[in-house]
């Protein structure tokens, strides 16, 4: 790191000292570049301008088949905004992003906790549990908690009737709250290794001596966990929740294979499944577009912090 | 010495230790059910699963789902599609990152913040929020249900984090070894490919399997751009059994069987590849 502070060495001047290459700027670094920058302005870049091109044109049905767009100013997204269902849709992904996230993170805490509390062999196997959870591809574990859930055999049904409750032939995905139970319950599922990892990786840097420092004294364990350890992983906890939270916006995969196995799709809609029923399924590109670029703005505004905490490392 | 074992004794004894022990056994159990559950159902037959009490065991099971399930002659299609994308986008991809990486770690050079802040900020775009325009783009460019398709718009979206994760290791190899080669006679690309290039191997696997992954397992813009089922990659081959179980009477025997084919392979291979991939994550993108 130390050289690259220092510009002069890093040129390709060694070889012939003292010529005017030397002043000329560098062409190699632009030169490698190229492809990078290529491949994603023809497939990020061109899509985005498209996209908010066509935000601001009447783009529906009549136009896939030929009609020339129109341009009608902002007038998608004054429709888009009026409208309800998008403030229900808005309102529900929002709501589900920050009640995933949070239960994600304290339950991953409390695992990481755990790695650390318990002995070598208890650890070993809660991570080798944690690896196969998030070794499983996404759409292999929806199938899966799909045939857990089912409605007429899956063992959850059986487990509830048999500790009394009757559960026989309920159907999970067909009342909305149940159905984002379910979906919480997998996403939940799926992110605590991630997060467990994170932070049992932050909590092995507390060393020893503070945490029997603090025992002598007499700290409770509450005021152990709370005094020493919160602060000391802190950090590392602000970027895995802020992740987790830009994450849960973007659960199409979950959403849509829970919808596939036969749920109302109109009450169960998160941001991703609504762009894709306007887009692919209603056909209407500018409304989806629209739509497309509140997500992106809302996605680039919570990435904010995270990009600083990164670029900080950076330099 | 003998205080010290009684101590150890003491906290080997703690009944705090032993509770957090049944809790984290608990806990285990908890996350490894519905894998082992896959596994379980994929070799039982469908009268036994859809009997009113579920076998915990896969006592009496047999292979006959599997069979069942290649027999139907789709999977080995979408098997060749997922490998060929995928193969594909880690190919370019590690050339291209690699390529950035160098860049913004060897020189100094006007516009290389702003496009360090590009990267980070183009990493973290959702699919979701850019699938109806890809979709446009591709079916302009005849792209659709193509596998140059796809692996245009992954390569695009696994660049950026992947320039981010070879640039620490590029970082991490002193310009020193470099340039000592070069006193002893070596030419800047001979010192580069001799000295600075087998030192990158740890970061190209990292990276590349990080590709690897993200590629293998991708849903959204599959869905979006392989619309023919002809031109199916893994996730959409599986979701079609999903889909399928909604309309009729589903056979979970053969879901599960399908199930396991697609996921066994990438946890073998996440297991195996695991401590590299995670280091690689970690200094790429939660180190504290």
């Amino acid at each position: 790191m130390t050289a690259l502070s220092s510009p002069a060495r890093v040129q390709p001047a060694a070889s012939d000292p003292g010529t005017v290459r030397r002043r000329r700027p560098p062409v190699a670094p632009y030169l490698l570049l190229v492809p990078a920058i290529a491949v994603l302005l023809l497939a990020l870049g061109y899509p985005l301008v498209w996209q908010f091109w066509t935000s601001t044109q009447k783009f529906g049905l009549a136009q896939q088949f030929g009609r020339p767009p129109e341009f009608v100013g902002l007038a998608n997204y004054a429709q888009l905004f009026s409208d309800p269902q998008t403030w229900a849709v808005v309102g529900r992904s929002i709501a589900f992003c920050l009640v995933n996230a949070a239960v994600t993170v304290v339950i991953g805490v409390l695992v990481a906790l755990l790695m650390q509390a318990v002995g070598t062999l208890t650890r070993l196997v809660l991570q080798v549990a944690m690896l196969l959870a998030w070794a499983m591809p996404v759409i292999a574990s929806m199938t899966v908690w799909i045939w857990l859930f089912d409605w007429r055999r899956g063992i959850v049904n059986w487990l509830l009737t048999g500790l009394g409750l009757d559960f026989t032939n309920h159907n999970w995905l067909e009342q909305p709250l149940s159905f984002y139970f379910v979906a919480t319950v997998i996403v939940v599922w799926m992110s605590v290794p991630f997060v467990a990892f994170s932070v049992y990786a932050g909590l092995t840097q507390i060393s020893d001596e503070v945490m029997e420092a603090a025992a002598l004294d007499g700290a409770s364990p509450r005021q152990r966990f709370f005094s020493i350890i919160l602060p000391m992983i802190r950090p590392v906890l602000m970027i895995v929740a802020l992740l987790q939270v830009i994450w849960d916006l973007r659960v199409f995969a979950q959403i849509k294979m829970l919808q596939d196995a036969g749920a109302p799709t109109a009450s169960t809609d998160l941001l991703g499944t609504y762009i894709y029923r306007l887009g692919v399924g209603a056909s209407d590109f500018g409304m989806a577009s629209a739509l497309s670029i509140f997500v992106l703005l809302l996605t680039v505004a919570l990435s904010f912090f995270y990009v600083v905490h990164l670029m900080k490392e950076d330099s | 010495m003998s205080t010290t074992t009684a101590a150890r004794n003491r906290r080997r004894f703690r009944p705090g230790r032993a509770a957090a022990t049944v809790v984290a056994v608990l806990v285990s159990l908890a996350w490894v059910f519905p894998v082992y559950w896959m596994l379980n159902s994929s070799f039982l037959p469908n009268t036994v699963l859809t009997s009113t009490t579920p076998r915990f065991l896969p006592v009496g099971g047999s292979l006959d789902n599997f069979v069942a399930v290649i027999a139907q002659g789709t999977f080995w299609p979408a098997l060749g599609m997922s490998l060929a994308i995928t193969l594909t986008t880690v190919a370019f991809c590690l050339v291209f990152a690699f390529l950035a990486a160098l860049a913004i770690s060897r020189f100094r050079f006007r516009g290389r913040a702003s496009f360090v802040l590009a990267v980070l900020f183009i990493q973290m775009l959702p699919a979701e929020g850019l699938f109806i325009a890809q979709y446009k783009l591709m079916s302009s460019i005849n792209l659709l249900n193509s596998v140059a398709g796809v692996s245009i718009l992954y390569i695009a979206a696994v660049v950026p984090f992947t320039i981010w994760m070879l640039r620490g290791f590029v970082a991490g190899v002193p310009i020193e070894l470099e340039e000592a080669a070069m006193v002893d006679g070596l030419s800047r690309t001979q010192a580069f490919f001799r000295i600075t290039f087998p030192l990158l191997a740890p970061g190209l696997v990292a990276s590349g399997v990080y590709a690897f992954l993200q590629a293998w397992n991708e849903f959204t813009v599959a869905l979006v751009i392989l619309q023919k089922e002809e031109y199916r990659t893994l996730p959409l081959w599986l979701r079609g059994f999903v889909q399928a179980s909604a309309t009729r009477a589903t056979d979970w025997g053969q879901v599960m069987a399908a199930s396991t084919l697609v996921a066994v392979p990438v946890i073998i291979f996440f297991l195996v590849v695991q401590g590299r991939l995670t280091s690689g994550l970690v200094a790429g993108a939660v180190k504290g």
